[in-house]
Order: structure tokens, then C-alpha cells, then sequence
């Protein structure tokens, strides 16, 4: 057996870095095999997709395809973190309405998005608003069911010092329930941002928008037009990692800083 | 500080219901004494007697009782340090200090030197979590005195610690106390504790408890430090009525 070697943390950083380079590399090596073996029609190599990329991004298609989806993102994802929480916190705080909404939100939980999608549209029209609400109540019930653990777990020991150090209801809401309910928050919202940008692009997809990665994925569908399918989903990746790395990632280390 | 009325405490029964397989459990039995303002009473007898049921509901903690408390006046300020610190592990001790009293009170102004006394000065800006059990518990003590009550509550502050820890944080007790007395009720299993910290002993007898013995504690303050003294006056206390 190896002995243990010791990182310095730059050093693990470095090592981590260098394995995730590897294993990208070995992927698009893959992917171009993939695209020399069968008929580029059907998958062409990352060479053509970063070609369609560049040409898309020169004509300006990507941006403002990109901005205006993530604007929906962004609402959507914003409108099922406060509606999700609150319900989350209510549900979570109160044994009784807990026992009545469980199932209600069972139900919601196990509806496919494609049943919501439809059924808003059918409903409220193809309306930008449809399209956002559609997103949220496809992500609220898995919101509040994180933030419901999180109200369960709250500590009476901390509430019972807050009562006798006469906290007050918004003193005890921002300095001992919302820091306790901090990390689950945190989790909902990575895992939220992961679903709402997937559900975005297929409420785009369906609600005949004429704009959005969403809408030109669905166009390029339709001309079988799979580098431009490729290019955007590539984008977006890229985009929705940025999001993750340079935004919730500190936040979370951020609401986190004070633990051992 | 509020008027000179006691503190009259009068608990019939109390009672906690049966609950997975535990039967129906009294825990309290007519218990009732009198504390006068400034004494500094301690509540001890074997564990699961009642003795933290009986300060929670003093407290105001627990309402499901028979019975009934007088504070001795009708919004007497009253503090509880419990058992374990209880900090907001995501506020500094600072910030905790701070958050325990009124946006804008004067006694906020209080805060650093009382910090300082309780030998804090270093760790002020660090997170409960990052300090040793120690330090957490001089910061409730802080917490505890910066309120300036006039009833002060506590139900084994020092537990969990060793034993030169929890007697530096006694002796810090002490000096608070001393400075500024307040009518204080104290629980502890801890008999030399109890020794030398009170100025009066209330002793709960096991399993439905009802008070057994109540000695007041002959010791000066000087007295108190001597560990022979306080050995002759536990057993004095103690050994006159045995556990039973």
C-alpha cells in the first residue's frame, strides 16, 4: 500500500483542478471518437458544436436568448424560494397543519412538470407570467419540503432563551430562526437552481414562446439541427455553473462561517 | 432593584403525562418556601426530583401546573442561565451579549466591561463554537448579569466542566453576585457546590419530591474558600438528615 501523502490545501486544490481537466479532456476525446465513428448529421464533433457557438454568439442569437431565459430562471427561481419557504416554515412550525397539507403536498410532489406545464397554459394562457408560475410550482413543493425539516429541527432550547431574553417575534425571526434554517435554505436553492433551468427550457419549449434557449432548442429540433441543440445546451451549462461557483457556493460557505 | 416582597413559590402537584410507555410521572408534591429578596437559595436532591421542573416553572417555561408563583412584584426582571450555554452559535460572543438586552438600552453601554470582568476580552469576537466550554459559559454568565435582574435563575451553570474550570467560574459567581446581589435560586446535585455558593439549602426528596430539609448556610464569605470549613458545614447540613 501507498503511504498517505500530505496536500498542502493549494496543493489539493491543484490536484482536484488538474483531475476534473483530465477527466473533461478524456470526455471530449471520447465525443469525438463518438462523432468520427458515426454519421456527423446525427452528432458532430466539438469542433462544429464551438463553431455553431461562435457563429450564434457573433450574431448576437446567444445573448439575448441566454439573457432572457435566465431572467425567467432567476424569477421562477426566486418566486419558489420565498413561496416555498414560507410554506415550508408553516407546515414545519405547526403539527397540525402539517398532518392536513402533507398529502397535499405528496400530490404536488409526484405531478409531472409536464402536467403542470400543460394545465397552466390550458388555464392562464401563454403568457410570460404563465410561463414563470408554471416553472415555480414545479419547484415549490420540493422547497418546502426542505424548509419543513428545517423548521422541524429548530432548536427550543434556543427559542426558550429567546423567550426569556425577551427576543421579540422579529429579534427571534433574524438572529434565531432564520440562521437555523440558513443551510437547508442553501440546499433548496442549489438543488432548485438545477431544476429550474431544465424546467425552464421545456416550458419554452411548449408555451410557443418566440424567445429563450428553450424556443431555439425546439426550432433547431425541428431542422434536425443537432450542433445548434448542442451548442446551446453547452452554453448554458457553462453559464449555470458560473451561477453555482461564483454565486451560491459562497453563499453557503458564507451563511455557514461561523460553524467549528 | 424592585420592591423588598419574596418570592413566594407554591406548587400543588406537577405532573408529566404518560408518554411512550412511561407511566404518568408526579414529580412535584406541595412544595412550597419563600425567597427573600437577596438570598441566594439552592435547590438540590437527587436527579429527576424536580428540582430544573420546579425552576421552569418559575420561569414561566412551564405552565402546566398546579399552583401558583408570586414574584414578589408584578415585572420583576428575571434571568435564567441553563445548563448549557445556549448562545446563538452564529453570533459572536459580543453580538450575543449585545442581543440579549433591548436595541438602544443603556446597559448595551455595559457590555465590554462585563466582557473584560468575566475574562473575555481575547475571544469577544469569536464565535461560541471556536471557544472552549469554559468561555461559553462565562459568556452566559455575562449574558445572565449584563441583564442586571432582580430575580436570577439557574439550574446547573457548571456542570460538564473540570473541576479547576468550574471552580474559577464559581468564584466568578461569587464576585458578580457580590457586587450586585439578586434574589438568585440555584439548582445543583453538586453538594459542595451548593455549600459554597448559597446562603440558604433547600434539599428535595427523591420520586415526588416535597422539600426535606432547609438549612440556612453558616459560612462568611471567607469562610467559603476554606475547603475544610465547607466540608464541616456540608456535613452539618447533609448528615443531619440522610438521603434517603
Amino acid at each position: 500500500m501507498l503511504p498517505a501523502r500530505k496536500l498542502s490545501p493549494a496543493g489539493a486544490t491543484a490536484e482536484r483542478l488538474l483531475w476534473t481537466l483530465a477527466s473533461l479532456t478524456t470526455l471530449v476525446a471520447l465525443w469525438s471518437l463518438a462523432a468520427m465513428i458515426s454519421d456527423s448529421r446525427h452528432l458532430p464533433g466539438p469542433m462544429k458544436v464551438l463553431e455553431v457557438l461562435g457563429q450564434e454568439s457573433a450574431s448576437g442569437a446567444l445573448w439575448s436568448n441566454m439573457s432572457i431565459t435566465l431572467v425567467r430562471v432567476a424569477c421562477a427561481f426566486f418566486l419558489a424560494m420565498l413561496i416555498g419557504t414560507m410554506i415550508g416554515i408553516a407546515i414545519g412550525s405547526y403539527k397540525r397543519a402539517d398532518q392536513f397539507f402533507d398529502s397535499w403536498l405528496v400530490l404536488f410532489l409526484n405531478l409531472p412538470a409536464l402536467v403542470i406545464i400543460a394545465l397552466s397554459y390550458v388555464w392562464l394562457g401563454t403568457t410570460e407570467l404563465t410561463a414563470i408560475m408554471a416553472v415555480a410550482i414545479n419547484k415549490i413543493p420540493n422547497v418546502a419540503v426542505q424548509m419543513r425539516e428545517g423548521a422541524r429541527q429548530l432548536s427550543r432550547d434556543l427559542s426558550e432563551m429567546a423567550k426569556l431574553y425577551n427576543f421579540g417575534p422579529w429579534k427571534t425571526l433574524r438572529h434565531v430562526t432564520l440562521p437555523q434554517l440558513a443551510p437547508f435554505a442553501a440546499a433548496a436553492a442549489r438543488s432548485g437552481l438545477a431544476l429550474v433551468w431544465k424546467i425552464v427550457l421545456v416550458v419554452e419549449a411548449l408555451g410557443g414562446h418566440a424567445t429563450g434557449v428553450g424556443h431555439q432548442i425546439h426550432a433547431a429540433f425541428g431542422n434536425y439541427d443537432v450542433p445548434t441543440i448542442l451548442a446551446y445546451a453547452l452554453a448554458f451549462i457553462v453559464v449555470i455553473q458560473i451561477v453555482e461557483f461564483g454565486i451560491l457556493q459562497p453563499l453557503q460557505a458564507r451563511v455557514m462561517r461561523w460553524r467549528r | 432593584m424592585a420592591s423588598g416582597n419574596p418570592v413566594r413559590i407554591r406548587v400543588k402537584r406537577k405532573t408529566f403525562p404518560a408518554i411512550g410507555g412511561r407511566d404518568e410521572n408526579t414529580v412535584l408534591r406541595d412544595v412550597s418556601f419563600e425567597v427573600s429578596p437577596r438570598e441566594f437559595v439552592v435547590l438540590t436532591g437527587p436527579s429527576g426530583c424536580g428540582k430544573s421542573t420546579l425552576l421552569n416553572i418559575v420561569a414561566g417555561l412551564d405552565t402546566d401546573y398546579e399552583g401558583d408563583i408570586d414574584l414578589g412584584a408584578a415585572h420583576p426582571r428575571m434571568t435564567f442561565i441553563f445548563q448549557t450555554p445556549r448562545l446563538l452559535p452564529w453570533r459572536t460572543i459580543r453580538e450575543n451579549l449585545m442581543l440579549s438586552l433591548p436595541d438602544g438600552d443603556p446597559r448595551q453601554n455595559n457590555v465590554d466591561a462585563i466582557i473584560d470582568r468575566v475574562g473575555l476580552t481575547e475571544a469577544k469576537n469569536a464565535y461560541p463554537e471556536r471557544t472552549s466550554l469554559g468561555m461559553q459559559r462565562r459568556a452566559a454568565l455575562a449574558r445572565g448579569f449584563i441583564q442586571e435582574p432582580d430575580i436570577l435563575l439557574m439550574d446547573e451553570p457548571f456542570v460538564s466542566l473540570d473541576d479547576p474550570t468550574a471552580q474559577g467560574l464559581r468564584e466568578l459567581l461569587v464576585d458578580l453576585w457580590n457586587s450586585r446581589p439578586t434574589t438568585v435560586m440555584f439548582v445543583t446535585h453538586d453538594r459542595t457546590e451548593a455549600v459554597m455558593l448559597g446562603t440558604r439549602i433547600l434539599r428535595l426528596a427523591a420520586g415526588s419530591a416535597s422539600i426535606k430539609a432547609d438549612e440556612s448556610v453558616r459560612l462568611s464569605p471567607s469562610d467559603r474558600t476554606q475547603r475544610d470549613k465547607v466540608q464541616a458545614e456540608l456535613k452539618r447540613i447533609f448528615e443531619s438528615t440522610p438521603e434517603t
